[in-house]
């Protein structure tokens, strides 16, 4: 009974049902165990991690610096941004907005750095559904490649206060 | 003896016997009485703090639940029931209720149980059981004061730099102590059972678990304190926020574990009602507590699988936990998930339900909550809770997972469909047992696991559906009006936060059914002391 004192002597081995069982688990533990890795390196899409610290003040120059060096247009009092493929890719989140329009190629590929100007944030890319976090104090970078055109929302999926919920932004994949 | 719907018969030979490995003279010095049903020696220091700590948990789950109604309102997009502020206030006021105060103050009760009950000793001392638990009401109070005053607005994580009042701060550092102080004082009594020799052997099955449960807390609430303390100070101005990823991976050391502490416990919640309604008896000792032990040495690495899409931490980290740490945690729910329900099948075989392969089952004692309520939260928690748990898990998967409705719909099959319902099974029997109250209303109680059961499973399956589609959780408006840019879902999103709506307000009844059944037993239920109690 599980709430008395065992006999003396319960140390026994299992049988052989609760070996059968255990065994499975085991295989099934180390199938997934490789599954791991195996994914990481043979899997399209990942994350890395890759990540570098920066103060929210010198993130902030190097975002204006990539708008103006590649700002064509605006839209919503927004700078639309189409930056050379391969170049690096400055995305701001502030409470609550995203920083700039993006305009991509698709098919190419960008270093995409995600930095915060005051909270965590959640950068959250639909339809495709994509979700990464953005940490205050770290410039994540995510190396994308659009592979699909058309018009994708990034949303905050990370709780940064009462407008929250107000928090949208835009990427324009072109052919 | 002559229950049977609630299997107690089969604890007579549990009456102490001087012959076998077990009971030896108490230490209680008269404080203690004998339980006319189980014949277990009860001391009444311990028993008077089970019903505190009991009583407490129960107040909390009734705050935590009218929140989770609002909640479930609010998500509901046709009705889409508060306003936007005091969503996230209510949000913020339903995790911590829940996960926090109903779950914790529910273990400390069942610590006590465990470390006395069934070791045939007095608790340690009932001088620092008033100090735990003061410490927790008042940490409670405080928490409960900052959210519903609007001061912490900042959900249970409280994500630095976010930043709440220092009294938010200060409530959990207090809670956390309290909570401390009763885990030690536990441990000290596994100790003087020891001492005085109130046993002989090894401890039983439930007590080991509930040890294990407690080794974990430890090291939870130790990282609660380094990751809480420098935050209350910069509350209060004292010192620089601290950093923000360090924050959110010491804070899930502390989040994550607190979940393994709860698996723990239900899971020795789990043996202890299969014996008390079933009979049952563990097939293989070694195995059962060799797959606790797995889950004390390995849970710790796994926290990090609430960090895979984050910076700062690097691949090769994200690879280790996720493949070898993690996988030696979940072969221990694996073997767990095997054990119970065997147990449960030799102890129904042996009293003649042989008929087919699931005869067994079927002829278990449903009617009886405590083990409706059991079984339902192995099968949540085994099936959904563990499969969406292993599949979150996975660092590709957690990309299209993270932060979307799919993970509250995957910790309310775990830990509400799970955890709380194997507490709500385990009231059934700590009312009649140790209030010895009688719960009036049986046939609606009968009827409770079901329909809570039945209304998370809905919400929870439907809320990671939602999140498949990129559902966001923590948000008011998946409309995304008055924002910048146009954003939204289509509509089967929709229909599935319909549905979170529908299978929220259920489990809602479920719950309330359990509430004011458990209200009216402890207040006013008809008293059992003297008698044994009524079979279910
Ligand atoms: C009647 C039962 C319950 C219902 C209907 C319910 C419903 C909900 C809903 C609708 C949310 C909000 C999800 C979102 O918008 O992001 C939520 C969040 C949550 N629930 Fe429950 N819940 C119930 C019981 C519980 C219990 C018993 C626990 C814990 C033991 C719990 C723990 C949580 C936690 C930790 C969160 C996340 C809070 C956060 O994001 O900070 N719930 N619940
Ligand atoms: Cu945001
Ligand atoms: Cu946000």
């Amino acid at each position: 009974m599980s709430i008395s004192f065992p006999e003396q002597g319960w140390f026994k081995a299992p049988s052989a049902g609760e070996r059968l069982w255990i065994g499975l688990a085991i295989a099934w533990c180390l199938v997934l165990t490789l599954a791991m890795p195996y994914w990481h390196f043979k899997g399209k899409q990942n994350s890395t991690g890759e990540a570098y610290r920066v103060t929210p003040a010198e993130f902030y120059q190097r975002a204006q610096k990539f708008i103006e060096a590649y700002k064509v247009g605006e839209d919503r009092y927004t700078a639309i941004v189409q930056p050379p493929p391969g170049t690096d890719v400055y995305l701001t989140a502030r409470m609550w907005r995203w920083d700039p329009v993006l305009k991509l190629k698709k098919d190419q590929t960008y270093r995409v750095h995600v930095g915060s100007m005051d909270l965590n944030h959640g950068f959250s890319l639909q339809p495709v559904n994509m979700n990464f976090q953005v940490v205050p104090g770290y410039d994540h970078v995510l190396t994308l490649t659009p592979t699909r055109a058309g018009e994708y929302s990034i949303v905050c999926n990370e709780f940064c206060g009462v407008g929250h919920h107000t928090m949208a932004g835009k990427i324009i994949v072109e052919e | 003896m002559a229950t049977t719907a609630n299997g107690l018969a089969a604890l007579e030979g549990h009456v102490p016997d001087e012959e076998k490995p077990g009971f030896k003279t108490g230490n209680h010095a008269g404080q203690v009485r004998t339980c006319e049903t189980t014949g277990l020696p009860v001391c009444l220091t311990a028993q008077r703090f089970i019903r505190l700590n009991a009583v407490a948990a129960v107040v909390f789950l009734l705050i935590g639940g009218v929140a989770a109604l609002l909640l479930a309102l609010t998500r509901w997009p046709t009705v889409h029931l508060l306003p936007a502020d005091w969503y996230y206030r209510v949000l913020t006021a339903h995790g911590l209720n829940m996960l926090i105060l109903w779950i914790i103050f529910m273990e400390i009760a069942i610590l006590y149980f465990a470390g006395t009950t069934l070791l045939n000793t007095r608790l340690a001392s009932k001088g620092t059981a008033w100090v735990a638990f003061g410490l927790m009401v008042a940490g409670a109070l405080a928490i409960n004061g900052a959210v519903w005053s609007g001061k912490a607005d900042v959900m249970m994580t409280s994500y630095v730099p976010l930043q709440a009042h220092w009294s938010f701060y200060l409530g959990i550092i207090l809670f956390a102590v309290g909570a401390l102080i009763a885990v030690i004082n536990f441990l000290a009594t596994l100790y003087i059972a020891k001492r005085d020799k109130t046993y002989a052997g090894s401890v039983p099955l439930v007590v080991f678990g509930a040890t294990a449960a407690a080794i974990i807390a430890v090291v939870t609430l130790l990282h609660g304190a380094v990751v809480m303390i420098p935050t209350f100070l910069w509350s209060l101005g004292l010192t620089e926020a601290p950093d923000a990823a360090w924050y959110r991976l010491v804070w899930w050391g502390l989040g994550h574990q607190s979940q393994q502490v709860n698996v723990c416990a239900m899971v020795s919640v789990w043996y202890l009602l299969g014996t008390l309604t079933t009979g049952a008896k563990p097939l293989n000792q070694a195995v059962c507590r060799g797959a606790f032990v797995l889950y004390i040495l390995f849970i710790n690495l796994a926290s990090a699988h609430h960090l895979l899409v984050d910076p700062g931490v690097g691949a090769g980290w994200k690879i280790w936990n996720t493949s070898y740490a993690m996988y030696l945690a979940v072969l221990a729910s694996m073997i767990h998930g095997f054990t119970v329900p065997a147990s449960i099948e030799v102890a129904m075989r042996k009293k003649g339900h042989n008929k087919g392969l699931f005869g067994w089952l079927f002829a278990a004692p449903w009617k009886n909550p405590g083990f409706s309520a059991f079984f339902l939260s192995l099968v949540i928690f085994g099936f959904l809770g563990g499969i969406t748990g292993v599949t979150l898990g996975t660092q590709q998967i957690n990309i299209i997972a993270h932060n979307t409705l799919r993970i509250p719909g995957h910790f309310h099959t775990t830990v509400v469909g799970g955890t709380s319902l194997a507490f709500m099974g385990l009231a059934y029997y700590v009312v009649p047992l140790i209030f010895q109250k009688e719960y009036p209303a049986k046939a609606l109680a009968r009827l409770q696991p079901f329909v809570f059961a039945g209304g998370i499973t809905v919400m929870a399956i439907a809320m990671s559906f939602a999140g498949s589609y990129g559902v966001p959780r923590r948000h008011w408006d998946i409309n995304f009006t008055g924002a910048q840019f146009s954003a939204g879902f289509d509509s089967t999103a929709h229909l599935m936060m319909g549905l979170v709506g529908i299978g929220g307000t259920i489990a809602f009844v479920g719950l309330l059914i359990f509430l004011l059944l458990t209200v009216a037993a402890v207040f006013f239920g008809r008293s059992n002391a003297g008698k044994k109690m009524e079979a279910w």
